[in-house]
């Protein structure tokens, strides 16, 4: 490592804050991307599998009703 | 040839019996000019800076906010529809409509500009600048207006939406006009910058037409 | 196999979701590690530029959050173009999964680009040739995701989208050409800018590290949006249903 301590590298001469700050808002950014996507997908799922489910019971229903 | 003529002459004469389509955007151009001094502040030296770039960025929004009617009433009516099921070629009639709507707005527009650059106390040695920067940089506003008014014709909220899409792609443009009065004022030869204007006109013409054609056929088939 | 069939083939989205599902991993694994990898490197174990001191390191998020905010524009329109010429429906999809990743980016790179400036020059904002070019880069993209919105037809736009995304493109060179020549017209002299020129090679290492796991999570990012997107309009087929029941993959 380039620093010599953990507190340097915090610090990084003064320089921290914006340095630590950048890739904070980065980490945020990039993450929610990915978390954007990951909640659409179980999103899309959620509602595909309720609309199945709705089909088969209809099926169901018409079946029992044909009886 | 006759063909665009033929539209263009109508055009205009509708536009002219209306009257509002080719007075408003000169209203608004000299009411928002107007504002400016009240804002910044009666100086004349400060607004002799700042006339150069005032004046271009204002006409740029008038252009820019007339150009949202452009296809509006052809929408309308449907006759839109028909000129594109006739299967005539597109490219002349789009460019004969926007001319028109050119000469409607962006020829009066730079016509009056040195009026306003009067009053914002422009230097006498940019006038013509003006005059010529405008005459040439609005033709390639109206232009690549008419792209986004194409694209947003079929839409209820066009207004705002169009000067979102447009105006990134009105930069170029801006530079190279104000920077041809700038360049006048200081006394230097602003022909460099009136030739990079007719360059983009005459790319603006060779390729906006088709993408206005595109945009033109996506509306009406939605 | 012909180029045809190749082609038939890509333009199927079926084929396509199971294809990207093998991909994923590949582009995922090596964006995870080389992004964080490359930050922990750029961070803690190359020394300092010796003219802008530690602040230098914010070069690891922000070169390649601009340059793959720029290919991304250039993906997008490609997309677009090919949605438009050949009416491939799976071009559609991808062009509207990058729009937002790439905006995303770009507010990272103006966002990193200012924090940056001020322990460098001292202000966050300069009105200089490169930043305010990745402002209107930023503006493009809010123009399309407006654009986007605006309709209800999914069809009408995607194609709108494509329109737009193709006359950005092709007026892009311009833009950036004009704005170089307006700030070289306008161009301060009091600030010097100290740039990559004199960086070193043991700086360079961990930039092309984040910027390969950048354009692998660009890669992975489209990749999600597209299936999401896949699954979205096929809703109704047969191989959607089994996908999600998991008959199938």
């Amino acid at each position: 490592m380039y620093f010599e301590s953990f507190a340097a590298l915090i610090s990084m001469e003064g320089h921290g804050p914006y340095v630590w700050f950048s890739y904070g808002v980065g980490i945020v950014v990039l993450a929610s991307l990915l978390v954007a996507a990951r909640r659409r997908r179980a999103q899309l799922e959620q509602m595909l599998k309720a609309a199945a489910r709705r089909e088969q019971q209809q099926n169901k229903a018409a079946v029992t009703g044909e009886r | 040839m006759s063909l665009v003529w033929a539209i263009m002459r109508r055009d205009m004469l509708a536009s002219l019996r209306r009257g509002s389509e080719w007075s408003n955007p000169l209203i608004f151009f000299v009411m928002v000019c107007a504002l400016f001094p009240l804002g910044i502040g009666p100086d004349p030296k400060q607004l002799a800076v700042l006339a150069p770039g005032i004046l271009w960025v204002v006409a740029l929004l008038a252009s820019m906010l007339a150009t949202d009617s452009l296809f509006r009433s052809d929408f309308d009516d449907a006759s839109l529809e028909q000129v594109l099921l006739s299967g005539s070629p597109l490219f002349p009639q789009v460019l004969a409509k926007t001319l028109a709507h050119w000469c409607m707005t962006g020829l009066p527009l730079s016509l009056v500009s040195p009026l306003l650059g009067v009053l914002l106390q422009l230097p006498t040695s940019g006038m013509w600048a003006l005059l010529l920067s405008l005459a040439i940089g609005t033709v390639v506003l109206s232009v690549i207006g008419a792209i986004g008014a194409a694209l947003t014709v079929g839409l209820r909220k066009g207004g705002l939406l169009l000067s979102l899409i447009v105006l990134p792609l009105y930069i170029p443009v801006l530079i190279f006009g104000s920077s041809a009065v700038q360049t006048a004022v200081e006394g230097a030869s602003y022909t460099p910058q009136l030739a990079l204007l007719g360059a983009l006109l005459l790319g603006a013409i060779a390729l906006a037409p088709l993408a206005i054609g595109a945009a033109l056929r996506i509306s009406v088939d939605q | 196999m012909s180029f045809w069939t190749y082609f038939h083939k890509w333009g199927s989205p079926r084929w396509f979701y199971q294809f990207s599902g093998r991909l994923m991993p590949w582009l995922a694994i090596p964006a995870v590690v080389l992004l964080l990898g490359g930050f922990a490197w750029g961070l803690a174990f190359v020394p300092p530029d010796f003219k802008q001191g530690n602040s230098f390191r914010i070069i690891y998020l922000h070169v390649p959050a601009s340059a793959v905010a720029m290919g991304a524009y250039m993906l997008m329109a490609t997309a677009g173009a090919i949605h438009l010429i050949w009416r491939m429906k799976l071009a559609a999809m991808v062009m509207k999964s990058v729009a937002p990743v790439g905006a995303a980016l770009t507010f990272l790179a103006l966002l990193t680009g200012a924090v940056w400036g001020k322990p460098t020059w001292g202000t966050y904002w300069v009105w200089d040739a490169r930043i305010t070019s990745v402002l209107i880069l930023f503006f493009l993209y809010l123009g399309i995701l407006a654009l986007q919105q605006a309709f209800e037809n999914q069809e009408a736009a995607a194609k709108a989208c494509a329109v737009l995304a193709i006359v950005g493109a092709v007026n892009i060179p311009i833009i950036y050409w004009s704005v170089e020549w307006w700030y070289s017209l306008h161009q301060p002299a009091s600030i010097k800018f100290v740039g990559e020129s004199t960086i070193h090679s043991s700086m360079l290492r961990p930039l092309i590290a984040t910027l390969t796991g950048m354009y692998c999570f660009l890669g992975w990012m489209v990749l999600l949006n597209t299936r999401n997107e896949i699954l979205y309009r096929e809703r109704n087929t047969r191989w959607v249903k089994d996908v999600l029941t998991g008959a199938g993959s």
